[in-house]
């Protein structure tokens, strides 16, 4: 039996955050390029006009170099669960893994073949049958990230489901709790319209260099009208999604709630920090030091935010872990949620429940098997805090969530000013020097932004690999550290080099520009 | 239909995307024959476009074969992913390297040159298909790891699935048995590549090669497989005791399965007829381009029935030798009832799936990849 060696969980992470990482480098790209271009093709099948062909192709070609980075990274992902997590794939494959077996059914092998037929079927297929495969290839990467965001959504919030006390393991209970989960439809509609404004940003960034170098003039007009429009759509329900993901968070994960904002004291009507400087000497959640050095805030905000109710109480960190309080709903009903320390109790009872019914199964003993298989059901939807040893270990990295979350919502502004210029001034942005500078920025802008999404999403989550359930410290596989460092440093090296690759790539395709396309 | 029957009928679905990417590593075969059938730059430009039109449908069923064995044998996935780590991980970098190679290679902007994504096809083909072949020898052979549930609640060690060697998956290279079927599966792709250039590609010289190629690598297949396959038939195989799940030793076992299970093992014959006919197509006739179909099905037969001959028929499909009792079976490592129950609703899908692929394919093969089509100055890798 032996301990775990502890690193092994931050290997792991270390392993999982880099892969994807990765990943996310493309994936946005695709979400969003991918329509972009469908709506070229479009045009250019129902107008015949070559132009729109020629453009429709340049963007294919860069949709292609990055959607290849994407399977490289993604596979990785996937068997990483098994390699890396291999407790969490037994103690939840049973949910977890259907939405994956799902993806690769029903979005993979749309996206993959058709992909070949969009690069390769313009002289092999029919215009028609082409344009379709080109919507095919968009619709199956959208319905794979439904699939992912499903999974996702099912660690931040594990519904549909009973702990099995004889299997040892989650089972699924309802198929359509999991697929229709209020935080499986926010997560995906707020990932994926959020990829919009990644895509939008690229292909204006681009046709903005063009302007700037005074070449392929009426190209990067229509690219740029066309992403603005899109990019607008996208940031709108961005915002929207947003706040319904917010909403979502306060209900099923108020400590990450509380981590995004900076909150330790909760109150009735608290406000929504719009930009603040946490206080780097705050050091454990109890302790007297104030959490801001400086802030600005909007009054109620956050309350609005979170319950939709101007006055209900938002719990802070040390609410949450210490105390007791009362939650508003919207519709001002009045709930008192467990405490931590009953949560605590549980937990431990749940474990001990299951070690009492295993050893009542070993004896024969039915009485003292249903006494303990009825203490765990009632117990076990907490059987992740049986692992906590102390209160702090359920504080995420507080800043590094307050801050990414901050990062997101004000450049997600920014997004939704830029976007409305480009389309205010139109054609006039040609001689507007800084505008066609900010579109070339807004590319790295609109990723960081969308990384800055998911470290909120995943750093905020954190100890739980599973809401509540299994913290990321229980989920693991024992691997030597050796090995993990190891592939580890393997993926690095091959992902940088992917990197440059794909780099050099793309700026030797946009060099070249559309008027290279045959 | 009960729990068993789900069960089962999930174990055939893995088997047959299994059998599937076995045929579907043509490509990673293909791979590595680029500089043994094409001799000139503007060759090997023929057989990268051939292959780089395939490449994606191995590389996602690849992912989907993952995909589907978690979901459905999760315990499966836990043990032997997270035991056998080294294999499994270095036979992703594999993959890894291979998704971007074909679309890159060839880009202006690659600074690294060609050469160095030739070498990660050439990799991706040589080790891709040898780890896979060890990986899937442990199923007959057997690993060094324990399961056991209760752990779950001992605080200081938690995981419950336990890999019995510092080599994690490494040791299974120095198993012959496993070795060969590593080679077994390395030379069939070989052949299943050569088969494909001959169907896919109009060049005189390329089909000429890849006749002699066909006749070569099956020789080396034949010499691999056959000792796999007698020593398998014949030495001891993990056996289940239905009643109790008691799992024990039986020698013959293997080749008992096929007798018990007449339809399967009929099966498996005539799978490994049609690829014997499939060679001789590709070895010895003067123009017919079929070996590829009659090779492609008799391996999707022959790696089907021998995936069925270990999970059916009380067998453990993935056995322990380290601890007997720890052996996965198809019953006790699967999910649950009624998630085996809602996935099979969606696999009801896997037809139009297999439909729409077969079309695509139809219509982008129709025409035969040839010299003038590489010169066209359009998309290619
Ligand atoms: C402007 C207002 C925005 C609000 C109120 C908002 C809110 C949120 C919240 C609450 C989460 C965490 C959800 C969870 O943990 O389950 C989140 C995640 C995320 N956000 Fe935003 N966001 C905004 C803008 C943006 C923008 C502009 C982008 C990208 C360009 C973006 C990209 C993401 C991504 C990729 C995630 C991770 C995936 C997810 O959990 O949905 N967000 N956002």
């Amino acid at each position: 039996m032996g301990t775990l060696d502890l690193s092994i969980i931050d290997w792991s992470r270390a392993q999982f955050a880099v892969t994807a990482l990765y990943h996310w480098l493309s994936v946005p790209l695709t979400l969003s390029l991918g329509f972009i271009m469908a709506v070229m093709e479009t045009l250019y099948y129902r107008t015949g006009n070559e132009e729109w062909k020629r453009m429709t192709k340049f963007w294919m070609h860069l949709f292609a170099a990055n959607f290849v980075l994407g399977i490289a990274g993604g596979i990785i992902l996937e068997f990483q669960f098994g390699t890396n997590w291999s407790n969490y794939s037994w103690l939840v494959g049973d949910i977890f893994g259907a939405p994956l077996a799902i993806e690769g059914i029903m979005a993979f092998f749309l996206e993959s073949t058709f992909f070949v037929v969009m690069i390769f079927g313009w002289n092999k297929t029919s215009k028609g049958f082409h344009l379709v495969s080109t919507w095919l290839t968009w619709v199956g990467a959208t319905l794979s990230a439904l699939w992912i965001l499903v999974a996702n959504a099912w660690m931040q919030y594990p519904t549909g489901t009973f702990f099995n006390i004889d299997t040892v393991r989650n089972e699924m209970t309802s198929f359509s709790a999991v697929l229709f989960s209020p935080v499986a439809m926010s997560k995906f509609f707020h990932t994926v319209t959020s990829s919009w404004i990644v895509g939008a940003a690229f292909v204006i960034g681009v046709s903005s260099w063009y302007l700037l170098k005074k070449r392929n003039i009426e190209f990067s007009h229509k690219s740029i009208l066309i992403a603005s429009v899109f990019g607008l759509a996208g940031i709108l329900l961005t915002i929207f999604t947003g706040d319904s993901s917010a909403y979502q968070v306060a209900q099923k994960q108020p400590m990450k709630l509380a981590a995004m904002e900076g909150l330790y004291h909760g109150k009735n009507g608290t406000s929504l920090i719009a930009f603040g400087v946490l206080n780097p000497e705050k050091k454990v959640y109890n302790d007297s030091i104030p959490p801001f050095l400086f802030k600005m805030s909007i009054p109620d905000g956050l309350s609005w935010l979170a319950y939709h109710h101007l006055h209900a109480f938002v719990p802070g960190v040390q609410d949450l872990l210490d105390g007791s309080y009362l939650l508003t709903m919207a519709n001002g009903e009045q709930i008192k949620p467990l405490t931590t320390d009953e949560k605590l109790t549980f937990g431990r009872m749940s474990h001990q429940a299951m070690i009492d019914y295993r050893l009542a199964k070993k004896d024969k003993n039915d009485s003292l098997m249903s006494v303990n298989r009825a203490i765990f059901d009632a117990t076990s939807p907490y059987f992740g805090y049986g692992y906590v040893k102390t209160k702090t270990q359920l504080v995420p990295n507080v800043p590094l969530t307050f801050y990414a979350f901050h990062f997101m919502v004000i450049f997600g502004g920014f997004f939704l000013l830029f976007f409305a210029l480009l389309l205010y001034f139109r054609r006039k942005i040609q001689n507007m020097k800084w505008l066609l500078w900010l579109g070339i920025f807004s590319i790295p802008l609109a990723y960081l932004t969308s990384f800055s999404g998911w470290i909120v999403a995943e750093v905020g989550r954190q100890p739980w690999a599973i809401q509540d359930l299994l913290p990321t410290f229980a989920a693991v596989s024992n691997v030597p550290v050796s090995s993990i460092k190891t592939t580890l440093t393997i993926f690095v090296l091959i992902y940088t080099v992917f990197f440059i690759t794909i780099v050099g790539v793309m700026t030797r395709e946009i060099r070249k520009g559309p008027e290279s396309i045959k | 239909m009960d729990y068993a029957f789900f069960q089962a009928y999930w174990w055939f679905l893995v088997s047959l995307l299994g059998a599937l990417l076995v045929f579907l590593f043509f490509v990673q075969g293909g791979q590595t024959l680029l500089y043994t059938i094409g001799k000139t730059e503007q060759e090997r430009t023929m057989l990268v476009n051939s292959l780089g039109r395939k490449w994606d449908i191995t590389f996602t069923t690849l992912v989907t074969f993952g995909g589907a064995a978690f979901a459905s044998f999760p315990l499966f996935y836990a043990t032997s992913f997270g035991g056998a780590y080294w294999p499994w991980m270095l036979l992703l970098v594999c993959f890894v390297l291979q998704a971007v190679s074909y679309e890159w290679r060839t880009k202006a902007g690659n600074i690294f040159g060609h050469k160095m994504f030739e070498t990660f096809l050439f990799i991706n083909g040589f080790g891709g298909l040898i780890l896979f072949g060890i990986a899937v020898g442990t199923f007959f052979t057997g690993s060094d790891f324990t399961v056991n549930k209760g752990d779950l609640t001992q605080l200081a060690m938690p995981v419950i699935s336990t890999w019995h060697t510092p080599w994690h998956g490494l040791e299974a290279v120095l198993n012959v048995r496993n070795l060969l079927l590593g080679f077994s599966i390395f030379f069939l792709a070989r052949v299943l590549g050569s088969l494909y250039f001959i169907n896919n590609i109009a060049d005189d010289m390329i089909v000429k090669r890849s006749r002699k190629q066909v006749l070569r690598d099956a020789i080396a297949f034949l010499v691999m497989f056959l000792p796999f396959l007698v020593w398998t038939f014949f030495s001891q195989g993990f056996a289940v005791q239905p009643d109790s799940g008691v799992v024990f030793l039986e020698k013959g076992k293997y080749f008992f399965n096929f007798i018990q299970m007449p339809l399967v093992g009929l099966l498996f014959l005539v799978g490994v007829v049609s690829l014997l006919y499939g060679i001789f197509l590709g070895a010895f006739s003067k123009s017919s381009t079929k070996g590829i179909w009659f090779a492609g099905i008799g391996s999707v037969l022959a790696v089907l029935t021998l995936l069925l001959n270990i999970g059916y028929n009380n067998t453990s499909f993935y056995p322990s030798i380290y601890d007997l009792q720890s052996s996965l079976t198809i019953f006790n490592s699967s999910s649950s009832f009624f998630t085996l129950k809602v996935m099979s609703v969606v696999s009801l899908l896997i037809p139009f799936v297999l439909a729409y692929i077969v079309y695509v394919w139809r219509v982008m093969d129709k025409k035969q990849i040839d010299k003038a089509e590489m010169d066209e100055d359009n998309v290619k890798y």
